[in-house]
């Protein structure tokens, strides 16, 4: 199998993530963008421990899957709170920041 | 603190306890608080009068010893020790020390037992009396030290406690005003003393009195000269000499007693005592001792000058204490001749002013606390034994052949001849001004139509006042007589002094000294006398009496010359730290403000937009990372 194959695809997924994140405003698509980077990662990640034999690149993966769980648990929490409080999930709408 | 052993003997041995006793009192009036109020002026009274004994004993030990034996020096502890200098505080007890501390706590006992009288309604009594110890420890301090250094401490303690009463009744701003004002001017005179006491110790590396007299003729003329006149300065700050006269007058706003003993019987005499007592400096320099004449006979004019125009009785005496200092400082300054002349009319003019000044404290318990002479006249009936005593100090000030001022200051006259015709004319010239102003002063007081206020009953004072009147009174009459043919031989061991045989009668100096002052008696009674004075002050166009009224301008010329330089450097200051150092402070302030004014716009809130910097933020990191591997 040819890793350049892999490696465009997972450059396609990081591409859309990154697109998505930067134009979607609901926050659960923005989040869903972000695992999608993730992903592009992990299969970076995978196709090159494949290409050098070695196991590090699988163990930086699970690495990666792992924080990404608990990155999960944590932000859809904050989100299902932001739109308790405020009755939208809009990114744009959360600006308190800004003042 | 090293106490040291003492060698002295007797009474002497115990001179520390002149200085300890009032030292202690003071401390004691200040810290008990309300508790001493009730007999707190008492104690002061006591602890003077006890200062005194002690001064006695000392002064009949010196007495009854051998002539070469009246120089005793008693230690008492080391002060400071440095790899360089090694300075003892120690007493001196000389002839010239040992009338000084009779004269400052005898008038000063005396002045006490008044000040209880005067100050019997003030609320602030054992404050006032406090003061007054604290003073009287000083000025022992300042006259029994036996070098230069532990002198200025007291030198200083007499300027702080002058401030303290002249400012004594600090509710009148004017009081505060001259009490600030005479603590400047005599910053200025201090300056004069630092420096002397700095170039004592660098040049001879010692301070004290004997090491200094030693090496005076060993040192080049140059410093010896500077030392001259930096005491010299130091004499004038503190004896209200021009160039620096102008606190003296203001100084009258304190109590009349504070008038009495600081600013006419002892204090401000501690110039001429410097002087003298720095002798052998000023017979090494030409220069400076010229110097010192001419202050002398400058400020002889000068405070006689003021004395002819105050309205202000207490400003009268003041001119007249300057005038007579002038006359001290003229006498110190022409050397040998003059040294015990000076110290001879230092101790009779302690007594006469010291007398007229509570004189004029009397006349103003009578009138109301009123010092203007206009509202006066005619008082010799109604507190005779004000007028009388008064009397017997202005015929002892105007030189009455046989009082006090008679014998002190036709030596003087004399002496001055002797060294210059300009200093004698001028001394002469001063013994006229002063007989004319002193004449106006008593028929403008005490005779002529009443003048008083409506609601003003003249009455004598009780007895604590005018007992010490009639004291001081008598000394007006009998000091000059007791003291002329025994001074000179006194002071001489110590001074090296030249034997000059008494004079009793007068020389033909002498008699042109009295038709002079003949002359300005009969002139005052012509002006004062034979015509009613007005109560309005008479406008003039006589450009001396302007200058007269306005203290012959010294506040201007300081203000001129001091103040206004002063305030204009100030103003400076102001300026720069306000418009340049603050504005440039603000500026800078400002200027981040504004930078993080637009830098903070980046921060928009907006989560895609953060993304977006980030990508962007990513993608040009990387390119560099390339860029960087391809070069």
């Amino acid at each position: 199998m040819n890793p350049d194959l892999v490696l465009w695809l997972a450059a396609i997924l990081f591409g859309i993530g990154a697109l998505g994140l930067m134009t979607r405003r609901n926050a659960l698509v923005a989040f869903m963008c972000v695992e999608l980077m993730l992903n592009a990662a992990n299969l970076v990640l995978v196709t090159m421990s494949n290409v050098h034999g070695g196991l590090d690149g699988q163990v930086a993966a699970f690495f990666v899957m792992v924080v990404a769980a608990a990155e999960v648990t944590v932000g859809l929490s904050i989100i299902v709170m932001v739109y308790r409080s405020r009755r939208s999930t809009s990114v744009d709408a959360a600006n308190l920041l800004k003042q | 603190m090293i106490l040291l052993e003492t060698m002295a003997a007797g009474a002497i041995s115990y001179a520390w306890l002149m200085i300890a006793v009032p030292a202690v009192s003071a401390a004691l009036l200040l810290l008990l608080g309300k508790a001493a109020d009730a007999w707190g002026h008492w104690l002061g009274v006591l602890a003077a009068l006890a200062s005194f004994a002690v001064a006695v004993a000392c002064f009949g030990q010196l007495l009854a010893s051998a002539e070469s034996a009246r120089e005793v020096t008693v230690p008492l502890f080391t002060w400071i020790t440095t790899p360089t200098w090694h300075i003892d505080a120690a007493l001196l007890i000389d002839p010239l020390s040992i009338l000084f501390a009779l004269l400052i706590t005898g008038v000063g006992s005396v002045i006490h037992i008044y000040s209880v009288g005067y100050m019997a309604h003030d609320e602030r009594k054992r404050r006032f009396f406090a003061f007054l110890n604290l003073f009287v420890a000083a000025m022992l301090i300042l006259v029994l030290s036996d070098n230069y250094l532990v002198l200025f401490v007291g030198w200083e303690g007499v300027g702080l406690a002058s401030y303290l009463l002249i400012g004594f009744w600090q509710h009148k701003p004017s009081a505060a005003a001259a009490a600030k004002k005479a603590f400047v001017m005599n910053r200025v005179g201090d300056l004069g003393m630092t420096m002397s006491v700095f170039t004592m110790l660098a040049l001879i590396g010692s301070s004290s009195f004997a090491d200094v007299n030693a090496a005076a003729a060993k040192l080049p003329w140059g410093w010896v000269t500077a030392i001259g006149f930096f005491l010299l300065l130091g004499a004038c700050g503190k004896s209200a000499q021009v160039p620096l006269q102008a606190w003296l007058l203001d100084a009258m706003e304190g109590p009349t007693p504070v008038s009495a003993l600081i600013h006419a019987a002892t204090m401000v005499t501690a110039g001429v005592y410097l002087v003298v007592r720095s002798h052998a400096i000023y017979a090494e320099t030409e220069a400076a001792a010229l110097a010192v004449c001419v202050v002398g006979a400058v400020t002889l004019l000068v405070g006689a000058w003021i004395g002819c125009s105050k309205d202000d009785i207490k400003k009268v005496l003041a001119g007249s204490t300057m005038s007579q200092i002038g006359y001290m400082m003229l006498a110190a300054g022409i050397g040998p001749a003059g040294w015990a002349f000076a110290i001879f009319h230092l101790l009779t003019h302690g007594f006469f002013k010291a007398n007229m000044f509570l004189g004029a404290g009397s006349v103003m318990h009578a009138m109301g606390d009123d010092v203007n002479m206009r509202n006066f006249g005619a008082l010799r009936k109604a507190i005779p034994i004000t007028f009388w005593t008064f009397a017997m100090g202005y015929l002892a000030i105007i030189g009455f052949p046989g009082f006090a001022g008679y014998f002190s200051k036709d030596h003087i006259i004399e002496a001055a001849f002797e060294h210059g015709p300009a200093f004698g004319i001028i001394a002469i010239l001063g013994a006229g001004v002063t007989a004319f102003y002193m004449t106006r002063l008593m028929l403008m007081t005490y005779f002529g139509e009443a003048r008083w206020e409506k609601d003003i009953h003249p009455h004598e004072s009780p007895l604590t006042m005018t007992v010490p009147l009639m004291i001081l009174a008598a000394f007006s009459v009998i000091a000059g007589f007791l003291m002329n043919g025994w001074i000179s031989g006194w002071l001489n061991p110590g001074l090296g002094v030249a034997e000059h045989e008494a004079e009793w009668l007068p020389t033909p100096v002498g008699l042109v000294t009295l038709v002079v002052i003949a002359a300005g008696v009969f002139l005052g009674w012509q002006l004062f006398g034979k015509k009613p004075v007005p109560k309005e002050v008479p406008d003039t166009s006589n450009p001396l009496v302007i200058a007269g009224r306005n203290d012959v301008f010294g506040d201007a010329v300081n203000s001129a010359l001091a103040v206004k330089p002063t305030m204009l450097l100030a103003d400076t200051t102001v300026a720069n730290d306000t418009w340049i150092i603050d504005r440039g402070v603000d500026g800078l302030a400002t200027g981040f403000l504004e930078l993080s004014r637009v830098g903070r716009k980046v921060q928009t809130g907006q989560v895609r937009s953060y993304a977006l910097f980030m990508a962007v933020g990513v993608f040009l990191v990387g390119v560099l990372v390339i860029v960087g591997q391809l070069g």
